[in-house]
């Protein structure tokens, strides 16, 4: 478009140099990329890279392209879009998640919720030895270990960014407030003392 | 005891004989509760119940205090660190206590369902997996030098290695046919010769090629040699003359 608006408009040109390179750095990278660390490659400000991808947002969407920016894990990422889904199963595996049991599937939300948490932490919530489930949760990546309790010096597991980006969240604080979840203390108690009163005295 | 509990015959894997057995073995801690399936004993009281064909309200009653007491004593043993905690706690508190942790438990299922449901959102999304090829940061660990220094550092690695010796290539050995012909044409002027000075002026191979042609003459026997000992003056005679020569003799 060689319209003279462009001489006026200056600043847009700066802002679509570098969505390029934005985008180069989103294609090469293998994990989502915080803004702070495409300011830092890109040498510009981090104002910058926010307009950037704001256009970068818009072409890449699923409506208008195979390629899905997303904001995940703290950070931006490429991913395929849903309509080709189909196609990705074909060619490749999800191996992070596949199989991911129920078991496995608690005590992440533990260790999301209330880690960094120690193995006799997270068995004491769940009623029963989680060795085996943290050992896996660890081989998928899906936790690390993250320091080591103060009193035992067990080792404390949290979640990793990769935990965040195969359940899509842009942080942990994007998971439901727990007090949204489950019934509360009161409840069950109230539920506890109804089956006490119906004891015989 | 009333009659029907003590008659209980119990047929478990832990243990064989009556519940009152069972019982005191377990409260003399000589049998570990933590292997006795209690629901089993449950079920052979109801079927025990059910064979007498009669509702017996006091046998139910003792067996409920006994199984309870049972499944409190196993509930114990299985959690040990958990008691001490428990058991300080006042009814009030300890069913507080219970509340909250069923709640926290809750809690985590609620939150493993929500979890199961963003898999399940997500299920069609796929994404680069991989290590991540990240550039290492650049470390500035020396402080700056001069170029110079390096151009020292070059120069004495850059001294020429000296040049290998080609001398043996000049090396040229004459045929041995040229001495053969020579000592052929020698004796037939004369009977003898001296080696030492018949090869006076020639070169060290030179030397050996004439040496070597003498050998070969010594085992086609048209010459004989001789030498009075170690680095003696070797003279060299026509073989028909050897005899005829008293030196000769010595000869090998």
């Amino acid at each position: 478009m060689d319209s003279p608006l462009r001489l006026i408009t200056t600043e847009v040109t700066p802002a679509i140099e570098l969505a390029k390179t934005v985008e180069a750095l989103l294609v090469v990278a293998s994990q989502p990329l915080p803004v702070e660390t495409i300011a830092e490659a890109a040498d510009v400000d981090v104002l910058h890279v926010g307009e950037a991808l704001e256009l970068l947002s818009e072409r890449y969407s699923e409506q208008t392209s195979g390629i899905v920016l997303e904001h995940v894990a703290g950070g931006w990422a490429f991913r395929a879009s849903a309509a080709a889904s189909d196609a990705c199963a074909r060619l490749f595996e999800k191996p992070v998640e596949k199989g991911l049991s129920q078991a496995a599937l608690e005590t992440l939300a533990i260790v999301a919720y209330l880690g960094p948490m120690s193995r006799p932490e997270v068995a004491r919530i769940r009623g029963v030895n989680v060795d085996g489930v943290i050992a896996g949760l660890v081989e998928r990546g899906l936790i690390a270990e993250g320091g080591r309790d103060n009193e035992f010096g067990a080792i404390r597991y949290r979640t990793t960014p990769l935990f965040e980006r195969v359940f899509g969240l842009e942080s942990l604080a994007s998971l439901p407030r727990a007090d949204d979840l489950g019934a509360d203390v009161a409840e069950i108690r109230e539920r506890l003392e109804a089956v006490a009163e119906k004891r015989p005295a | 005891m009333p009659v029907a509990v003590r008659e209980l015959e119990l047929d478990l894997d832990a243990f064989e004989g009556p519940f009152d057995l069972l019982l005191s073995l377990v409260l003399r801690e000589e049998l570990p509760l933590r292997e006795v399936d209690l629901a089993e004993v449950v079920i052979a009281f109801v079927e025990h119940l059910h064979a007498k064909g009669e509702l017996d309200l006091d046998a139910c009653g003792e067996f409920l205090i006994l199984i309870s007491a049972l499944l409190e004593l196993k509930a114990r043993a299985m959690f040990p660190e958990e008691e001490a905690e428990l058991a300080e706690l006042e009814p009030e508190e300890a069913a507080e206590e219970l509340a909250r942790r069923l709640a926290e438990y809750r809690r985590a299922k609620d939150a493993a369902n929500w979890l199961r449901e963003q898999l399940d959102v997500r299920r069609d999304l796929f994404f680069r997996l991989g290590p991540a090829p990240l550039a290492p940061k650049v470390e500035r660990k020396l402080a700056q030098q001069s170029p110079l220094k390096l151009v020292e550092a070059l120069r004495g690695l850059a001294v020429e290695p000296p040049a290998p010796s080609v001398a043996h290539m000049a090396l040229r050995f004459p045929p041995t046919s040229q001495f053969l012909d020579r000592w052929r044409a020698l004796l037939r002027r004369r009977t003898r010769f001296d080696f030492d000075q018949e090869v006076e002026g020639l070169s060290r191979v030179e030397i050996a090629v004439a040496f070597l042609a003498l050998l070969e003459l010594r085992k086609q026997n048209e010459i004989a040699i001789a030498q009075a000992g170690p680095f003696a003056p070797i003279r060299i005679s026509r073989a028909d003359a050897e005899r005829s020569l008293s030196w000769t003799a010595h000869s090998a």
